[in-house]
């Protein structure tokens, strides 16, 4: 035996094309997920320099940011309309499979890679998103880029990169009733803070991520980023290869049970050492709230924000709490809402949907709430409806969606007002983030139903329905 | 790539932490498939309001800070979104140089492969720049080559920059042309795999 390993390390070694002292490696990529909003730029330049793609077999494309939830037939947004355009044309132009509006496996990237099987443990995978992070659940090493490095990617299949710094984030003990992955990954960031990844590859270990489904383990990695981790990735075990089995992409019978004991290898070895290592009990984890206006800015649910007097940095605690319309010392249970979003790359799968459900079935959505659901990918919808959760959703109140990013980020007409509050199960609760002057409360989709039920926000483990 | 090997320009303090990709250049932005004219867009909430009138109360408005092109910022510049849409919409604004405590690890990356020259400096350090350049205005000479920046009153500060960056940016040098020279690699792996 050599000396033990960390799953990044496998990863890394295994994928370098090139290394030099004082540089940084040349790295293979092994899938390259690409969407329209941070690419056309990138095949612009391909074809001023007259290159090429060089694995378009590598490649996979959908339109996701965009794309309208209703009414897609008529896309009013012409710039928005060009950007889908060119992509289609680019795809065509270089042989790159599209999932474009109107295809079944259409969705948002980090939703549909995982569900085609095209995410598998050991591969290299980029996209010019930073919620790439989310792949990581796999035990696949998995990072945002930008516009130049997605061209690099195309005309290399190959990035740059420094090799990163590990850091465990160990979560110890079990997740009480009621208390959900996004409640974990929202009180890590809270805790250690927005920029505590930074520079490094996380990797949750413990008991609790071990017990996580493939689903929750998704809204873990997905949230890396807010970290400042760019990747974050869980080791590979058998509720990964079971998840993966069948799904199209993955190899079938005897090639998948090599390949699945070969995703079993990658998990890191036991007495393999990290650059960092932090603690967290799961058990003292309460369903969270952001009061604020970045990721860190998290309470339970039954404490209040901030008092100025005792913030270490009053300033930004002043300066959030202004925009957010909130005073210090204020109790989240007093916040009235007047949106929900259950969505997005973090919380839009079929075990969230069917979550949220469980929540809103027989009640009714508060008359001053707007509440949508959006699911994750076409797919999903079709899975949603089959088992009659749109019906569910529509009877409370909500409206149901097509499959997109929608309210995560309001690039299509999916937009909360200006002083508009929404409960939304996303990632960011950036200023203007929803929308010009819209307050973002971050939680998860059972948190999000409940919210909606009852206009503001309450204990979800208290409320009449939940599910523990 | 534009070469970068100094830079000489006056200073403008944006003391905040965490400032992020969604700050600096807003999602309603990011449907434009060229990569230039972002600069209009740049801090688009904080420097108009919501008729487009330019806000008084936002300290890049002011007259004072009209030629600025050196950004001083607080830690965690550019956090968020890998939207490169922003520091093209910085550097179209005219930022050549952004000097901040520490920086989002994406964002970092895009500015070095834009021209746009990000320095980690000493908390401290930046603490005072940006008091001078409110107080009344600080110009500051950035050597690249030398890895130093010195200020009004001829002090001299230096910085940390890994080397293959900083020779990138001096030359001016495409990254594709540069994997491309280590092609035959990058087809034995995949003959390997």
């Amino acid at each position: 035996m050599g000396k033990p390993e960390t799953i990044v390390e496998k990863i890394w070694n295994k994928h370098v094309v090139h290394a030099e002292e004082g540089k940084p490696d040349l790295l293979y990529i092994d899938l390259h997920l690409v969407h329209e909003v941070t690419s056309p730029q990138a095949f612009e330049g391909l074809r001023l320099n007259n290159r090429t793609v060089r694995r378009p077999d590598l490649t996979y494309a959908t339109v996701d940011h965009n794309v309208p939830t209703r009414n897609r037939d008529i896309i009013k947004d012409e710039v928005a309309k060009k950007q889908m355009e060119t992509l289609k044309n680019n795809c065509k132009e270089y042989g790159i499979p599209l999932a474009d509006m109107y295809h079944p496996d259409q969705g948002i990237v980090h939703v549909i890679g995982p569900q085609l099987g095209l995410t598998q443990p050991g591969k290299t995978i980029v996209c010019g998103d930073s919620h790439t992070s989310t792949h990581g659940a796999f035990g696949a090493l998995a990072f945002g880029i930008g516009t130049s490095e997605v061209e690099h990617v195309l005309a290399t299949q190959s990035i740059w990169q420094e090799r990163p710094k590990t850091l465990n984030v160990k979560v110890e003990g079990n997740l009480g009733p009621g208390v959900t992955a996004k409640d974990l990954i929202l009180a890590i960031i809270a805790k250690f803070g927005v920029k505590f990844g930074t520079g490094h590859v996380i990797e949750y270990t413990g008991e609790a991520i071990r017990n996580l489904s493939m689903e929750e383990r998704m809204t873990i990695c997905n949230m890396s980023i807010e970290a400042g981790a760019r990747a974050g990735l869980i080791s590979p075990d058998e509720t990964t290869v079971e998840f993966l089995k069948e799904r199209e992409y993955v190899p079938k019978g005897d090639a998948f049970n090599e390949a699945a004991a070969a995703w079993l290898d990658l998990a890191t070895d036991e007495g393999a050492v990290y650059d960092k290592t932090v603690t967290i009990q799961a058990a003292e984890i309460e369903p969270q709230v952001s009061w604020g206006t970045n990721p860190g800015m998290c309470v339970p649910v039954n404490a209040a924000t901030p008092s100025l007097e005792e913030a270490e940095n009053a300033e930004d605690v002043k300066r959030a709490l202004e925009y957010m319309g909130l005073e210090e010392n204020q109790p989240i249970s007093s916040i009235e809402i007047d949106h929900v979003f259950i969505g997005s790359c973090t919380n839009s799968r079929l075990s969230d949907l069917q979550k949220a459900a469980a929540i809103v079935k027989g009640k009714k959505v508060n008359d001053n709430v707007r509440a949508i659901v959006v699911p994750g990918s076409f797919s999903i919808k079709l899975q949603a409806e089959k088992e009659g959760l749109d019906q569910v959703f529509k009877e409370a109140g909500f409206e149901w969606r097509e499959a997109g990013c929608s309210m995560c980020l309001a690039m299509n007409d999916d937009v909360v007002p200006p002083g508009g509050r929404c409960a939304s199960t996303s990632n960011r609760n950036f200023e203007g983030r929803q929308g010009n002057g819209a307050r973002t409360h971050l939680v998860s989709p059972e948190m999000a139903a409940a919210a909606a039920i009852e206009g503001r926000f309450v204990d979800v483990r208290e409320f009449a329905g939940a599910v523990s | 790539m534009e070469a970068i090997e100094s830079h000489k320009g006056s200073a403008y303090p944006l003391d905040r932490s965490n400032v992020d990709t969604d700050q600096i250049i807003p999602k309603q932005f990011l449907k434009r498939i060229e990569r230039t004219g972002f600069g209009q867009f740049l801090f688009y909430h904080w420097r108009f309001d919501d008729d487009g009138k330019m806000r008084e109360t936002f300290s890049l408005n002011d007259n004072k800070y009209k030629e600025a092109s050196i950004l001083l910022a607080g830690e965690n510049f550019g956090c968020g979104s890998s939207r490169e849409h922003a520091p093209w919409a910085l550097h179209d604004y005219g930022f050549k140089v952004i000097i901040a405590p520490s920086f989002a690890d994406i964002f970092y990356n895009n500015a070095l492969k834009n021209g746009l020259l990000p320095v980690k400096m000493d908390e401290a350090q930046v603490k005072q720049w940006m008091k001078q350049a409110e107080d009344g205005a600080l110009e500051l000479f950035v050597d690249l080559k030398l890895q130093t920046i010195t200020d009004d009153n001829g002090r001299e500060v230096a910085f940390d920059i890994p080397e293959y960056h900083k020779q990138k940016l001096l030359n001016g040098w495409d990254d594709i042309s540069l994997t491309l020279h280590h092609e035959a690699k990058i087809e034995a792996y995949e003959k390997r795999n």
